[in-house]
């Protein structure tokens, strides 16, 4: 090994992260890694908060998927509770995760990803943002930022707040919906479903367009886990752990959070704060599973609604019965916000979505318990252990973008390793390799660059640790 | 019944003699911070916030325990006041935990309004993150030390209008804190009587009720005020 390309930051993902890719003596990538640079001990210092506090504790986790965090560990709670949450809140909570698939999956398609597909890899580093989709694409750009804000909406309707919600409680929720709320989500309906379809058009000639990138952006075989419902078609709330191989054959189903343990393991490795989660029984890095919405869509037997279904089966036309590239994240994330849209939409045509009996309460009941909820990027567990009065002892998370990190590290390498060859690397390449993690919208931390300059940095560093080469992308 | 005339911010004021300058400046419509004072019960001039410049005194006077004066000249809203008040706040916030955002009064909280107030944008100060528990083994009330700013209002209520006295104040300076019983768990002492007049009556998210979660928690401070009306002027109407 000789050289060594530096990416840090990685910009227009959640959080901070670099990468770096290695060069061989004759200029050929050898490796390449994702590393997670920052640290933020969430499982050490919430041991000793009561534990109706978690929810709102660990929102802040992520500003983006707050929601996922308010379910699982309401979840969680509710198991060391031993309560069973209205039926009405259930439905509240099934509108508010719906609402987050929608804004979150806008996010990260619309502000994130598609600056790279749509304006070009090559394009203006400057200007290969969502505000140079809005100078390229102004309708484009409007009808993304106006679907997010669709999702957003319903999410402060059901939680006094757009982000951070204090909507989702354990036992149940804290606002109802009320017949003013249901009838703005209606009428706003119908131009989600219209932004939606237009843009599922423009990222199929976006994969007729980019072969090649779709045949090399992560694209290899791996395990896919996520929740279905008892008939095995998508979930998002609840339901059972499915895992499932790159054939489409069934390898673990009706799996529950319960015993994650069991098949979930958590390996370490050097030069990152992010573990490396793998499915116990087939080891580490051999048990590699992808969760989101490429694993969701792969899982499920269908999609469960009308219009959906339709495209999962244009879907898998294309991708075949299971996708295995993750360029094919971002077509997944737009199935799910028109699925999302459907499921909204049945929601609101049930009589008691506006029901106030909305909270159910109980005591500590048991000292542990394990809640699971698919947020936007995937599978969430949250597992807490309390004391007899309900303080925190324990605590564990495994996150989703967690749980895509063997394959995120895969399809750095794989992206370097077919573009890359010797030491001239264009912006547009690095631009690519990128691109590749954007696709699985990692959330590292909680927060988004999306915006402005790409302040990224390239060092080519030679065997003995002297810099041959150094650009600043500004 | 004697009356006493003094001067606050310029304005004449006369009231009875034996009040003190914080009830002056309330019965005149002058507006003066507090933050341990509460209606219904006995002062101390724990928190510092109502602290008023009296002119001829070398010293900031609390108003709450400062007993009104013939020809008494007080002002109330100085830039040396308000410097202080803003230092005295950060003070406050440096010697806790204070975490708004995943409080369970955030948003309904008086320090926390109390500091926008006073214009505190950020702490000056470093924070000490001191290590301190969270109790509750009370089956309905909680008490987080991490967010006590040892006003005293607890100690107090449950003392003069409850008639309970379970909370006390034990250790000094820094260990100082507040404690049940004596110094039990607050789940094993038997004089509470779970009426819950500490929760209403804490300014913060010290005391509060068990199964709240962030940011929904809110306290009925009318219950105390109607409790001291009842009492003083045997009004038992809310």
């Amino acid at each position: 090994m000789s050289d060594k390309i530096l990416i840090e930051p990685v910009s227009r993902i959640g959080g901070h992260g670099k990468i770096s890719i290695y060069l061989d003596d004759r200029g050929e990538v050898e490796n390449a890694h994702f590393h997670v640079s920052e640290y933020r001990g969430f499982e050490k210092f919430c041991e000793g908060r009561p534990m109706w506090e978690m929810a709102g504790i660990t929102a802040r986790i992520c500003g983006i998927c707050p929601v996922s965090h308010l379910i699982a560990s309401s979840k969680t709670v509710e198991k060391i509770q031993a309560v069973t949450i209205p039926p009405a809140a259930k439905k509240l909570r099934r509108l508010i995760n719906a609402a987050q698939i929608v804004q979150s999956h806008s996010l990260a398609f619309f502000h994130l990803c598609s600056p790279d597909f749509l304006l070009g890899w090559d394009y203006d580093p400057e200007k290969r943002n969502i505000f140079g989709l809005m100078e390229a694409e102004p309708e484009l750009a409007r009808g993304g930022i106006r679907l997010r804000q669709f999702g957003q909406k319903i999410i402060e309707f059901l939680g006094d707040r757009k982000i951070h919600s204090r909507g989702i409680v354990p036992g149940g929720m804290e606002f109802p919906l009320t017949e003013e709320m249901r009838t703005w989500i209606r009428d706003r309906l119908p131009e989600s479903f219209t932004t939606i379809k237009k843009n599922l058009d423009i990222f199929k000639e976006v994969l007729d367009k980019y072969p090649e990138e779709t045949n090399v952006f992560g694209n290899f075989p791996s395990l896919f886990m996520g929740l279905v419902d008892d008939d095995g078609a998508w979930e998002h709330y609840e339901g059972k752990i499915r895992v499932t191989d790159s054939d489409g054959n069934i390898v673990a189903d009706n799996l529950s959070e319960d015993n994650y343990q069991d098949f979930i393991g958590e390996a370490v490795e050097k030069g990152t704060y992010l573990k490396f989660p793998y499915y116990k029984p087939w080891g580490y890095p051999e048990g590699n599973y992808r969760v989101g919405p490429l694993a969701r869509l792969n899982i499920c037997s269908r999609m469960n609604a009308t219009e959906a279904d339709r495209e999962l089966l244009e879907y898998r036309d294309r991708a075949g019965r299971v996708a295995t590239s993750s360029f094919y994240f971002n077509y997944a994330r737009l199935i799910e916000i028109l699925a999302s849209l459907e499921k909204i939409e049945q929601l609101l045509d049930d009589p008691e979505i506006t029901s106030t009996r909305i909270r159910a309460t109980a005591g500590i009941n048991q000292l542990e318990g394990m809640g699971v909820s698919e947020a936007p990027r995937g599978t969430l567990f949250h597992h807490y252990k309390v004391d007899e009065n309900g303080l925190i002892q324990k605590v564990n998370l495994i996150i989703a973008t967690g749980q895509n990190n063997i394959s995120m590290n895969k399809t750095v390498a794989q992206i370097a390793k077919h573009y890359i060859h010797g030491k001239q690397i264009p912006e547009d390449i690095l631009n690519r390799v990128e691109a590749g993690i954007r696709s699985f919208d990692p959330c590292l931390g909680c927060t988004t660059h999306a915006v402005g300059q790409m302040p990224l940095h390239i060092e080519l560093v030679g065997f003995d640790g002297q810099i041959l080469d150094e650009v600043w992308r500004n | 019944m004697a009356v006493k005339t003094l001067k606050i911010n310029d304005i004449y004021v006369a009231v009875e003699e034996g009040l003190t300058i914080l009830k002056a400046a309330q019965e005149a419509g002058i507006y003066i911070p507090t933050l341990c004072h509460l209606e219904g019960v006995s002062d101390i001039g724990a928190c510092r916030m109502c602290m008023v410049e009296v002119e001829g005194i070398n010293k900031l006077l609390p108003a709450c325990v400062t007993e009104v004066a013939e020809e008494m000249v007080v002002r109330t809203n100085t830039a040396k006041l308000k410097e202080y008040r803003r230092m005295n706040m950060e003070l406050l916030f440096a010697e806790g935990n204070h975490v708004c955002s995943v409080c369970v009064v955030n948003g309904n909280c008086e320090l926390q309004n109390l500091a926008v107030e006073v214009g505190m944008e950020h702490c000056r100060f470093s924070y000490r993150f001191p290590d301190k528990p969270v109790d509750i083994s009370h089956p309905q009330f909680g008490i987080d030390h991490n967010r006590c700013i040892l006003c005293t209002r607890c100690v107090r209520v449950c003392d003069e209008v409850e008639g309970a006295h379970v909370w006390d104040i034990a250790h000094r300076g820094e260990e100082c804190k507040i404690i049940s019983g004596l110094n039990q768990p607050w789940g094993e002492v038997d004089a509470c009587t779970s009426c819950g007049k500490c929760v209403n009556a804490c300014p913060t998210g010290s005391i509060f009720h068990k199964s709240t979660p962030v940011a929904v928690m809110k306290r009925d401070r009318g219950s105390l005020e109607f409790l001291s009306t009842a009492r003083e002027k045997k009004q038992w109407t809310r």
